[in-house]
């Protein structure tokens, strides 16, 4: 298989997870499209990778994998936060940061 | 080959309906499920790329660790189902026309690409190409540092969350210390007596208020109750 076929569903994946990003409200959901768009990059550092016929791509994808794990486990822990406090799970809601 | 591309096509297809169950299942546990399908399918992606290191640490801990991480925040926050939109509307339309307009930007990039490599099968690799003894071996030798870097923001990110999390005195509404303080019901309520119809409630005569006993905290000695200071 060609690689540019990967580089396609990769750019997908990503285009996915952006449109979610964007148009859904629940910050649970915003985290799981981010976590989409970190694999569609992923998925084009390791297809670049087997491009090159090096594994420094995949030494890259791991380093996006630990910083996707960092982000989750601080978004998860606002959003506990958030739902401690009484306050709505919804972003739109969420706009002003005074506390 | 064929094989390799049957492969290829069934994981591609799961990896992409998987993304799309994401963004539009209403559900975030079932979002959650779908995420999890889509990191499975992706590590077959992966396992066809002769990276067999990052598929294992892809189901391992993507789909194992962080996704039960989700699941116990889902249940915990409750994730009912989203309400309908009432002021954010125009980003429904504008996230879908923005992700199609970046569509179109990458597969333009992808048409009129140079590189010559991206129409072929790959580079020819050395035996144990991406298995864990060479990812390991550059991780320790040419990559060093950011292997470290990454476990120093490991750590901050585990103690950012511990603090982010954890339960603070005064933030949010004391549901212990509303029922301490409230006033003593009246005698006899809530007892057999009572609900035996023997005796109703209320009869009793109501203390006088010097006579009430102050509500005591815990611990020992009067005073006013102490709270534990957040930070």
């Amino acid at each position: 298989m060609a690689i540019g076929w990967y580089l396609v569903v990769s750019a997908m994946i990503f285009c996915i997870g952006a449109a979610g990003v964007l148009a859904r409200r629940n910050p649970l959901v915003i985290l799981l499209c981010l976590e989409l768009m970190l694999n569609g990059a992923n998925l084009a550092l390791v297809a670049f990778a087997r491009m090159w016929g090096g594994e420094d791509g995949q030494i890259f994808a791991l380093i996006v994998m630990v910083v996707a794990a960092c982000e989750v486990t601080v978004g998860l822990g606002l959003i506990v936060a958030i739902y401690r406090r009484r306050l709505p799970i919804d972003v739109d809601e969420l706009h002003e940061l005074h506390g | 080959m064929l094989f390799h591309n049957i492969l290829f096509f069934i994981a591609a297809i799961g990896a992409l309906s998987g993304a799309i169950g994401v963004v539009t299942v209403r559900n975030p546990f079932y979002s959650v499920l779908a995420l999890v399908f889509h990191l499975i399918s992706l590590a077959a992606l992966f396992l066809l790329l002769r990276a067999e290191f990052v598929a294992a640490a892809q189901v391992i801990v993507y789909a194992g660790a962080v996704m039960v991480l989700y699941v116990f925040v889902v249940a915990y926050v409750g994730g009912g189902d989203e309400p309908l939109p009432a002021g954010g509307a125009q980003f429904k339309v504008l996230g879908p026309l923005f992700a199609l307009a970046v569509a179109a930007e990458l597969s333009i990039a992808m048409l009129g690409t140079a590189l010559k490599g991206v129409k072929h099968n790959g580079a020819k690799y050395t035996l144990g190409f991406g298995t864990p003894a060479h990812i390991g071996n550059l991780f320790l030798t040419k990559y060093l540092f950011p292997f470290e870097v990454a476990s120093l923001l490991l750590l901050v990110a585990a103690v950012g969350a511990v603090v982010l999390a954890r339960r603070r005195r005064g933030l949010e509404p004391d549901v212990e210390l509303e029922r301490q303080v409230r006033v003593p019901a009246p005698s006899y309520t809530g007892t057999m007596a009572e609900a035996a119809g023997t005796r109703t409630a209320g009869t009793m005569p109501a203390p006088e208020p010097g006579s009430v006993p102050e509500p005591v905290g815990h611990g020992s000695g009067g005073g006013p109750p102490r709270y534990e200071g957040g930070w």
